[in-house]
């Protein structure tokens, strides 16, 4: 039925989703946990555009001439930085959370690329480390599985303070998911509703993180890079803090960041945008003198990067690399049409579902069911996802040639205007065709 | 690298960073680390059976992570103690600050004197002895080991715990979320009695109260919701 045509108005205040999550609520009694991350309508890199080359500006040559996209991670302390092939790195996301069949596609698939792929909150697993050239271990505050041999083993160590789906919040696995594997490598009864801890059991605070990082650092004779990872708040301070305690690499994660399992509530409702987020934590990295310099501290930043134009954008705003997590996923086969039937069967519809934490996924991705983890191929989701990053690369890449940038991390602010006054706001650059940065110039 | 017996390094002379390499590449024999005074991370990450004493106070994760070696403290530890110790023994002879034995996972860590706030908070598989008494929040969601506390133990004891087995002597200020008093059948007396042992101590095991989970938080429901 039409209902316009029938005269009915829907709320804005209420719409049929509200209604529904109303309705939910007092049926169940328990508030609604989910994964994806903020699904409302935010300021973001789409808010911006590139002016490309022009009389006073060269483009390079699209087919001929080189645009470099490698990038060093970790330079500043460790011994062993990450020398990466392109600037597009794959997020943490835990085994347990996703099926061991999907942790191996992803390390194949960024591997085959020579980029980094990141563990999660449960601890590495051997094919995991086995596919993946370049392998980032997260410290987390639950310590699920940690293992110094597997610290060791890494190529990175990422201190998870935080992601952007849920500053200030902890991980959860539901019991669904809580197979004999998962819990034995999280030292759990098996089927349990798993809270993780939201705050590291041994360290609080800036002064500590220091001598936690020390601690690390000593643990693996100052070889391996350290990233302090945080969900986008207050980011300007958080980022100096990070710095100051001694982090190689920041990585700042907004709000449209993923998760596998989170009070919707606190999804899209907690954290500022990755747009808001990015300036700022450039903002501290250029006080204290660590951005962009050769033995500096690099940024990584997360959180609703989709295409080449939105790693570009990043790069051009002063971010060293991007990670990805939810685009990851879908690559690799997340929310396929094919499965359609299955989705509608689960009370939801492909290019809708966000049950990551149900673990029923038809795609076979965040599962621990045995019989739909094997629905998905690792070398075939790898290949995928392969192709995913590579056009996400050509795409940034197209942008710089146009920008007339013989690297893709030559990308600078002035590369940007923005076509909304909150993204000109939030990002620092001017709105499209006057020279008014909101909040930093006073108008035309 | 040196393996025989009594190897000193000097921390008054030797930087951090030289005494613990030289401490990774040690695969044997007993060493001596002296003048600590109050250094973090003193012999964190050690991985062969060494036998380490420190003479002096500790600053923040002495002989974290440890593997397989066993680490004599002989004075006081800081935050940290014994953190994810995967096997081996730290023993302090003195007294450790917070988040002892943090998240540790196998191994044998006793504190002759007290344990600050959050002693064996996340513990995975460790067994924790303490000489004195423990701090609030201790065994904050124990997953897994034993804590043994000869003495008192502060507010909020075994709060949201898992799996882990608590056993104190004296009194405890309180319990947290989910955490119970539970019977002392055989086996727990015979397990007391075995900790109580190789941690140096004969005290009567039916002296103590066993605590652990309720088991009332395992799954969500409305309920549930602190």
């Amino acid at each position: 039925m039409n209902h316009a045509s029938h005269g009915l108005r829907e709320s804005a205040t209420f719409d049929r989703a509200t209604i529904h999550a109303i309705q939910r609520a007092a049926s169940t009694g328990v508030y609604d946990i989910r994964g994806w991350g903020a699904k409302r309508a935010l300021p973001h890199f789409d808010d911006l555009l590139f002016l490309g080359a022009s009389m006073s500006r060269y483009p390079l040559e699209g087919y001929r001439e080189s645009c470099g996209t490698d990038v060093v991670l970790g330079s500043r302390y460790a011994e062993q930085p990450l020398h990466l092939d392109i600037p597009v790195t794959i997020a943490g996301m835990s085994f347990g959370a996703l099926s061991a069949q999907a942790k191996e596609a992803l390390g194949r698939g960024a591997s085959e690329v020579g980029t980094s792929t990141t563990t999660g909150d449960g601890g590495m697993t051997p094919e995991e480390r086995g596919q993946s050239r370049h392998l980032v271990y997260q410290y987390l505050p639950s310590r699920y599985g940690m293992n110094p041999d597997d610290l060791r083993k890494a190529d990175a160590i990422e201190v998870v303070l935080g992601q952007g789906a849920k500053p200030g919040g902890g991980g959860m696995l539901l019991g669904q998911k809580i197979s004999p594997r998962v819990a034995a490598m999280r030292t759990l009864p098996e089927g349990i509703d798993q809270r993780s801890a939201c705050r590291h059991p041994d360290w609080t605070g800036p002064d500590d993180l220091t001598i936690k990082i020390a601690e690390l650092r000593e643990i693996t004779d100052w070889q391996k890079p350290v990233y302090v990872k945080v969900g986008a708040t207050r980011t300007y301070y958080d980022v100096k803090l990070a710095v100051h305690a001694g982090a190689d690499v920041v990585v700042v994660d907004g709000m449209q960041g993923g998760t596998a399992a989170t009070q919707d509530v606190f999804i899209e409702h907690v954290g500022i945008p990755t747009l808001a987020a990015l300036p700022q934590a450039v903002q501290a990295l250029q006080e204290l003198g660590v951005h962009r310099r050769p033995d500096g501290v690099q940024l990584v930043v997360s959180g609703g990067i989709r295409t080449g134009a939105d790693v570009a954008k990043a790069l051009a705003l002063g971010a060293d690399a991007v990670a990805i997590g939810t685009a990851a996923l879908v690559a690799i086969g997340d929310n396929d049409p094919r499965y359609a039937a299955e989705y509608e069967a689960l009370g939801s519809a492909a290019g809708f579902y966000d049950d990551y934490q149900d673990g029923r996924d038809p795609a076979g991705i965040t599962t621990q069911d045995p019989e739909l983890a094997a629905r998905l191929d690792p070398v075939l989701a790898g290949r995928r996802l392969a192709n995913y990053l590579r056009v996400l690369t050509m795409e940034a890449q197209t942008i710089a040639r146009a920008c007339g940038k013989a690297h893709v991390t030559h990308l600078e602010p002035e590369d940007l205007v923005a076509i909304t006054l909150e993204a000109a706001a939030m990002a620092r650059v001017p709105l499209a065709g006057t020279s008014w940065i909101p909040g930093t110039t006073s108008g035309f | 690298m040196d393996t025989m017996s009594s190897t000193q390094l000097d921390l008054g002379t030797l930087s951090l960073r030289e005494v613990n390499r030289a401490l990774h590449e040690m695969t044997a024999g007993e060493v001596a680390v002296t003048n600590p005074r109050g250094a973090h991370s003193v012999a964190a990450g050690l991985t062969t059976p060494l036998q380490v004493t420190i003479a002096g106070h500790c600053g923040y994760y002495a002989a974290g992570m440890n593997q397989l070696a066993d680490v004599v403290v002989d004075g006081t530890a800081g935050v940290g103690v014994g953190e994810n110790m995967m096997s081996g023994s730290v023993r302090v002879r003195g007294n450790a600050s917070q988040s002892a034995g943090a998240t540790a996972h196998g191994g044998l860590l006793v504190v002759e004197g007290d344990a600050a706030a959050r002693c064996g908070i996340s513990m995975k598989g460790v067994d924790i002895v303490v000489g004195g008494s423990v701090g609030h929040m201790s065994a904050f969601m124990a997953q897994a080991g034993r804590l043994v506390v000869r003495g008192d133990a502060g507010e909020a004891l075994g709060d949201s715990i898992y799996e882990a087995r608590l056993y104190v002597r004296g009194r405890v200020a309180s319990l947290g979320a989910d955490c119970v008093e539970k019977e002392m059948r055989p086996e727990h007396l015979a397990e007391l009695g075995d900790l109580l042992a190789r941690a140096g101590y004969d005290d009567d095991p039916a002296s103590y109260t066993r605590y652990g989970s309720a088991r009332g938080l395992y799954h969500f429901h409305s309920d549930n919701a602190y």
